[in-house]
């Protein structure tokens, strides 16, 4: 068990450590740099600038250098917490980032939470009452849920709720409360604006993850120790609730480590088009700009999030079945 | 629910009492996509306390459809759409499970209580994620009002008499921790510890070695003795039948086509099929375990079953005067044996 999650921690480590690796030349693979693509920038307002001063800004970022030197740098840095300096800010990565990044993370477990909330219990009711009215019903929705893009999805929620209830949809703050320090007000502020993109954000996962549970709920359902547990007597609801369920889960738990990155990369859109706070935007703008430390900085930390989020499923695996520490030995 | 109406007694020549639990008529079908399946299509037959009653029959002709039948625990798409499962209660009064509400309290009172049943995986019958110790508890406490540690205590108790050694840590252990043999064991101490007054063993044993497999059978029966308790055993397996069995039933899609008590039907078979089955049984000892060894021809599906006696195109004794066209009855034959077959009378 111990051996079991110790492994577990040692790949984690590693996999953060290969996710530094590619994301730093991944970046770097189009051809070009950071100077390349400010030159072009300022070659559209007029400013032309000499091969010259070209090389002497590329000392000055030490683009000038191998790449397995700034990627020995830039690990040295991390190594002391700091992400680098990001070129098309002129600002510390660290800074640039902050707090989208606590949004991000609030965002995601929320919207986490919410799928969990919502498609569990619609996944149960579907298996356990298969091809009734509900189950049809949700299928429906599921499907529509799944098709539907996000940022559509986004405009039409936009619409209607300044349209019926007069609320504007957009960031994740009231306006008095974007630069206030924290407090409860504003929590409750953040809340409140979360909703709907939460909505959104969540939609296709929920999708799925209902299609999944009632699949594999079907599947359990079937399963020689579901008739033995009826025919001990016990009542239906508590035998599909301790039994059935139960496994069920195991593969919904093992979806959550995935789901996140997949709501990093896939709020990126829905972030632009509710002008959301959080890092997806800043990593488009960052990606465009050959900004290379901001980008690379930004896809560690979610690397190295979602490498935790799924040691925590495994955790979590571990605790919901108990076989997973007998073969994972 | 139904008023415990007072039955004439039927007796039985050889016990002189009446049949602990009767099945009458009982049709299960399954309404799928493709079509209704005749599962279960009129099986009729007695259980008498203390006594064993093997059902036996090929693949597919109904023995587990009909044993979850009498507890209820049919699967969707499947119904219970006719026929009697009476069971006799003290005194003289006797009720029909099947007019109970599905999975309402007198009927869940029924299963695990007074009828147990035990099913052919071992290995999957358990939860995989509860410990043993959770799901025998569990059993224990849904029929009895004692609390968690005198269940527990029972319940080491029980895994003591199936044999199953150092029960006490066992208790703490996950069903993949036990060996297929054991977890049989453990699946017989779970079924009894309510002490039942039946007890259902769909092929408990086809799934074990033959060593295994004769130690399970041993249990039960030592088991049966001590509680004075009914077994409807079903298997595949002729051998094991001869073993256990006071009273045999042949089952052939959905129906029983023959029934007698265990000598008469191995001595004297009456029922074309009983006598194919029995023929096509090796006579060393090497008794088949898997598969009965197949008969002439296919078993028909049971969604295109045969017209008439649905045994008549696979039947060396077929007359084409009257087989193909009318389903016969179980008649008597001779004092208690009774096959379905119009070579023993024609009404
Ligand atoms: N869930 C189901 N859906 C549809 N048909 C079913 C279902 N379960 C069983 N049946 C049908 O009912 C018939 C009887 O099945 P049953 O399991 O009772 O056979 P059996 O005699 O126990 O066979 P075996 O010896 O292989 O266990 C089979 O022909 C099968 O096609
Ligand atoms: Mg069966």
């Amino acid at each position: 068990m111990l051996g079991y999650l110790i492994r577990r921690l040692f790949y984690a480590v590693l996999a953060v450590w290969a996710v530094s690796i590619i994301s730093f030349f991944i970046i770097n693979l189009p051809p070009g740099d950071y100077v390349t693509s400010y030159i072009a920038q300022l070659a559209i307002q007029g400013n032309i600038i000499g091969a010259e001063e070209a090389e002497s800004l590329r000392e000055y970022y030490g683009l000038d250098q191998p790449s397995y030197v700034q990627y020995l740098k830039w690990m040295n840095q991390i190594r002391q917490g700091n992400l680098g300096f990001s070129f098309e800010f002129g600002l510390p990565v660290n800074d640039v980032i902050g707090e989208r990044l606590v949004l991000t993370m609030i965002l995601a477990a929320a919207t986490i939470v919410f799928i969990w909330i919502v498609a569990i219990p619609i996944g149960i009711l579907s298996a356990v009452r298969q091809y009734s009215i509900w189950d049809h019903t949700f299928t429906f929705f599921g499907f529509v849920g799944l098709a539907v893009p996000d940022f559509m999805l986004a405009l039409i929620m936009m619409y209607f709720s300044f349209v019926l209830f007069d609320f504007s949809v957009g960031g994740l703050f009231s306006p008095e409360y974007v630069t206030a320090s924290w407090s409860l007000g504003r929590g409750f502020d953040l809340a409140q604006h979360m909703i709907i993109p939460i909505i959104i954000l969540g939609t296709a996962g929920t999708a799925s993850l209902i299609r999944i549970t009632r699949a594999n709920l079907l599947d359990e359902l079937r399963k020689p120790y579901v008739a033995t547990a009826r025919a001990k007597g016990l009542s239906e609801w508590r035998l599909i609730l301790k039994y059935p369920v139960r496994m069920a889960l195991n593969p919904a738990i093992s979806m959550t480590a995935y789901i996140l990155p997949f709501l990093v990369s896939g709020s990126i859109v829905v972030s632009v088009v509710l002008g959301l706070p959080t890092v997806g935007p800043i990593l488009l703008k960052a990606l465009v700009a050959q900004d290379m430390f901001l980008a690379g900085g930004i896809i560690l930390l979610i690397g190295w999030m979602t490498v935790v989020g799924t040691f925590l499923s495994d955790l979590l695996l571990v605790w919901a079945d108990p076989r997973v520490k007998f073969e994972g030995r | 629910m139904q008023s415990p109406e007072p039955e004439t007694v039927v007796t039985d020549e050889d016990t002189g009492t009446r049949p602990l639990l009767s099945v009458e008529d009982l049709q299960t079908y399954f309404f799928t996509d493709e079509g209704t399946i005749k599962a279960v299509d009129g099986a009729s037959f007695d259980v008498y306390s203390g006594r064993t009653l093997g059902i036996v029959g090929e693949s597919g002709c109904g023995k587990s459809i009909t044993a979850k039948s009498i507890l209820q625990i049919i699967d969707n798409p499947g119904r219970i759409v006719g026929g009697q499962v009476k069971l006799s209660s003290n005194g003289d009064a006797s009720k029909n499970l099947l007019e109970m509400e599905p999975n309402g309290e007198e009927i869940r009172s029924i299963r695990g209580g007074e009828i147990s049943m035990i099913f052919q995986e071992p290995m999957t019958s358990f939860s995989p994620i509860h410990t043993f110790g959770n799901q025998i508890i569990e059993a224990i406490r849904l029929h009895s009002p004692l609390d968690k540690e005198e269940a527990h205590g029972l319940a080491v108790d029980w895994l003591r008499r199936v044999g199953i050694p150092s029960p006490e840590q066992r208790m703490s252990e996950y069903p993949y921790q036990f060996s297929g043999g054991q977890r049989q064991r453990a699946m017989i101490a779970m079924a009894l510890c309510t002490e039942p007054r039946i007890l259902i063993a769909d092929e408990p044993t086809t799934a074990l070695d033959v060593t295994t497999q004769a130690q399970i059978l041993d249990i039960l029966q030592t088991l049966q003795k001590q509680n004075d308790m009914s077994i409807i055993f079903i298997t595949h397996d002729l051998g094991v039948i001869a073993e256990v069995a006071d009273v045999v039933a042949v089952m052939y899609l959905g129906k029983v086509v023959e029934i007698g008590p265990v000598e008469s039907i191995f001595s004297s078979p009456k029922h074309p099929y009983t006598k194919a089955l029995l023929s096509s049984m090796p006579t060393i000892d090497a008794a088949p375990r898997e598969r009965m060894p197949s008969i002439t021809g296919a078993i028909p599906h049971p969604q295109n079953r045969p017209s008439g006696c649905s045994f008549h195109p696979r039947c060396p004794s077929y007359m084409s005067d009257i087989c193909g066209l009318r389903e016969p009855d179980l008649v008597s034959i001779g004092t208690d044996q009774q096959a379905s077959c119009f070579l023993y009378g024609r009404n």
